[in-house]
Formats: C-alpha cells, structure tokens, sequence
C-alpha cells in the first residue's frame, strides 16, 4: 500500500470509531486531544490499528507516538 | 428520621410492550403479547426459540462514544427508562449535581460481552483486542456504574442481585434508605439483558415454553396447559423518594410504597415452595399496617411454569383466602423479564392504577385446581383500586413483595 493510501485508510477508521471530522485528523495534529482520547479509549486505538492493520503497538511504544505523523510512519514502518 | 413516607414521583420504562409510559399502557389495556418467535435462536440449537422482542436503543445522538462503549444493551435499556423516569419526576441535571441522590438497579447477569470477550481472547490470544468496554460492560454492576457516571449521581450506588427479585428488591431496600433518613432521593430499577447468549443455559434446563407454534400464546400463567417461561427484557425505572423531598421539590406525586416484604425460602436452588412466598406476603402486609382486604389488585409473580405459579396460587390462597381480589401475570403478555420484573411490574401495576382498568392474563383459558381458588381475569377488567401488591421470587428462593398505594 502506498503511504498516502495508508494515511488515508488510517484517518477513515480512526475518524469513524473516534466519531470525529476527518478534517480535524491533520499529520501535526496530537493524536490524544484530537481523538479525545483517555487512558481507555487509548487501548481502543491501539486494538483498532491490530485489527484494522495488523500492527502491533506495545504499551512501551505508544507513549511515544503523539502526533498522527508519528503513528502514519510507525504503522508504514510495520509494514514495509 | 426513621419512619419517613416513601413516595414515587417519577417512572420510566422500555420494554416489549413499549418505548414510553404511553406506548406500554396502551399494550396492557389492549392485551398485547410482545412475544415472538427467533430464528437465531433455533439455529444455536435453543430447544425453544421464543422471546420477547425489542430493539436496542441508538444513542449515538444522546451520548458520546465514550459514554457508550462502556454500555451493554441492558444499560442502554436503563439509560431511556430513566431518563424517562427523572423528566417525569422533574429530576433535572442541576438538582442530580447538588444533591446526594441514590442509584439502585436490580440486574444479575451480562453475558453477552462476557461471551464476546472470550471469543476474542481464545480466537487471537491477545487481551487488548477485547477494548476497553469489555470490562465494564461484563461486570453484574454495570447499569449502576454507567448511569452513575452517566448522570454524574453522588448518593447510594449500587446494584442488587436477588434473581427474578432484582428489580422488586432495588425499590424495597430504596424505600427503606428513604425511610431511615438515609437519602432522600433513590433512582431504583431494574434491566435485563435480551440477547441468546444471557439465557441459553437457561433454555438448556427445559425451563423454557416449547409452544412455538403460536408464540403469543406460549406464555399463560396459572393456565393448567402453561408449559414454561418465555424469556423477555428491557428496563424499568422508579424514583422514589421522602415525601417530605417530594413536597419541597414540587415534585408530581404518584403513590407511595408502603409495603416491602422479603423472604428466603431454604429450600431448593429452582423449585420455589408455598412457605417462603407466603412470609414475604404477610411481611409486607405487616409492614404496611393495612388489612389485607385493602388490596384492591394483585400483581402476581407467576411466570408460567407448572410449579411456580402453582405454589404461588397456594401461598396466594393461605395468605387471602375468602378475600378474592383480582390476580393477574402481566408477564403472559411480556414473557418473563426477569432481574427487570420486580420493577417493570410495579409500573405496569401504577399503570393500571392510574388508568382504572386492569390488564387481562391473557391465555388464561382453564384453571388448575390451585388458580381455581383464586379471582384472575383473563378479559380486561374496568376497576378503580388504590391499593396493590406485587410479588417477585428468584432462584435461590429470594422473595420480595411490595406494597403500593395510590396518592391522588
């Protein structure tokens, strides 16, 4: 999959399970306040992108990935 | 401060009969079965496949996502009878913020995310891939904890497990919070869950009526041909509170409970007896300080399997004897709703009350020699009563009784 598909394919599922603007899913954007996501719905995103992408992000690493940037070239990395 | 009048200001429900007050009077006063026939339970190998029928609520419009996602089908049922319940009661979100209002819900079981959750785990060998709403919508608290949060309450919050007597129970230990000057203000209730996997187990010890051939006419309690229970659900909602509370709010006031008796029967874990229920009848009663001829209707448990509703008909018979008030099932219109019932009942009974009329048992087409003794009326009967009682017994032989009179 081409990146730009990837980064398209991960804002739809993100957008329609978070129930946000796809808009408002920018490369820059903080994934967290963008998403509104708590300690909780953190697990639901890290679920979301295994099922949806096979891509496993483990709790060490998660913390580490703050924009959507990071988490595009973190999931295109898995998957080169 | 210990022996304050209980009173209800406000009710709620969403059930077979019926997404409002409105909606379900109508279906009692017309004799409406929401009994169907469902195939996806034929095909998981059900030996019967009949159940209620109900839609679960969309609330995307109402909650957020993360509101919902901690929510099984049972706490969205809780969620519209209550919200239901609080307008009804003028119960808005600054008087809930400012005041220590209780939250009791009878609910024994979520089995369907508990199912799902396991599915998962076994088929991917991953925890994280159940989600976050896995846990908390699996828990037996899971109605008390998402409405707590949901309307943000800060009195008694708890759920209450007694079996069938859920729901009966949620209102009598509610009542008596409010009559010992513990709260002023309890949000009672129960919910039950509607899907295959919460009752399958239950169909797999043949508790189940076998009559799918004509599903409005499976369950008929104290009928002498019933053949067993059909499962039902949704939930119901009861406010109550001090009458004093109820005054100073300006609050609508509905009736009062007046009675609650409770029992356990030390006998078998399925099989209720005639001993156990005819203590919570004459506790409740006692504790209401009325005679019993004051009871102008009876609510009854009777759920339509052979031996239940016959020893209820005894217990019913020791307790009334001469004095023959009528006795009806509304579960032979709403299946059995189980850890719901105990609260739905008592708004189907209020229903009745305020409306004058009471529901006929339908499918009550001939007597056993036990439900001969007793008055059940299986047209709809035009009554005025201000006084009723309501049974609710559960496995394990929990019983609880309630006693309600009208305030006009």
């Amino acid at each position: 999959m081409e990146k730009q598909e990837l980064i398209a394919k991960i804002n739809e599922v993100l957008a329609e399970e978070f129930e946000v603007e796809i808009e408002d899913i920018t490369p820059e954007a903080n994934i967290k306040s963008t998403l509104m996501l708590d300690s909780l719905s953190l697990v639901d995103m890290v679920a979301l992108i295994e099922s949806e992408f096979g891509v496993k992000i483990k709790g060490t690493e998660v913390s580490s990935i703050l924009t959507f940037e990071a988490l595009y070239d973190f999931i295109y990395e898995r998957l080169a | 401060m210990n022996n304050r009048r209980v009173v209800i200001t406000g009710m709620g429900i969403y059930s077979c009969l019926g997404k409002t007050l409105d909606e379900v009077r109508e279906s009692l006063y017309t004799g409406k079965s929401g009994i169907i026939f469902d195939q996806a339970r034929k095909d998981m190998g059900f030996r019967s496949a009949l159940t209620a029928h109900l839609e679960i609520p969309d609330l995307k419009k109402e909650l957020s996502r993360s509101q919902r996602v901690y929510m099984p089908e049972q706490a969205k049922y809780a969620y519209v009878a209550t919200c239901e319940a609080l307008k009804n009661a003028k119960l808005d979100q600054d008087y809930l913020d400012k005041h220590e209002v209780g939250l009791l819900y009878g609910n024994d079981s979520s089995a369907d995310p508990v199912v799902k959750s396991v599915d998962t785990m076994r088929e991917k060998k991953d925890t994280t891939l159940v989600g976050s709403g896995a846990i908390f919508q699996s828990m037996n608290s899971t109605v008390t904890m998402n409405l707590s949060c949901i309307f943000k309450l800060k009195g008694m919050n708890l759920t209450v497990s007694g079996a069938c007597a859920s729901g009966s129970h949620a209102i009598g230990l509610g009542s008596l919070l409010i009559k010992w000057g513990l709260q002023d203000c309890v949000i009672c209730g129960g919910a039950q869950e509607v899907n295959p996997f919460s009752i399958g187990s239950f169909d797999g010890i043949s508790a189940f009526s076998s009559r799918e051939d004509a599903p409005t006419k499976a369950s008929r309690p104290f009928d002498r041909d019933r053949d067993g229970l059909v499962p039902g659900g949704g939930a119901a909602t009861v406010v109550i509170e001090s009458y004093e509370s109820a005054v100073k709010r300006g609050a609508p006031i509905l009736a009062e409970v007046i009675g609650y008796g409770f029992s356990s029967n030390g006998d078998h874990i399925s099989v209720p007896n005639v001993d156990g229920p005819a203590r919570s009848l004459r506790m409740a009663i006692q504790q209401a300080g009325i005679d019993l001829r004051e009871i102008g209707y009876i609510n009854a448990h009777a759920t339509s399997t052979p031996k239940g509703d016959q020893n209820e008909a005894k217990a019913l018979f020791n307790v009334f004897g001469d004095y023959r008030p009528e006795i009806t099932s509304t579960k032979s219109q709403t299946g059995h709703e189980m850890w719901m019932a105990g609260a739905s009942e008592i708004i189907y009974s209020m229903l009745m009350m305020k409306n004058e009329f009471i529901a006929p048992n339908i499918n009550f087409e001939n007597p056993d020699e036990d439900s001969a003794k007793l008055n059940i009326p299986s047209v709809r009967v035009e009554k005025k009563f201000d006084t009723f009682l309501s049974n609710s017994f559960g496995f394990g032989g929990t019983n609880s009784t309630l006693i309600v009179r009208d305030i006009k």
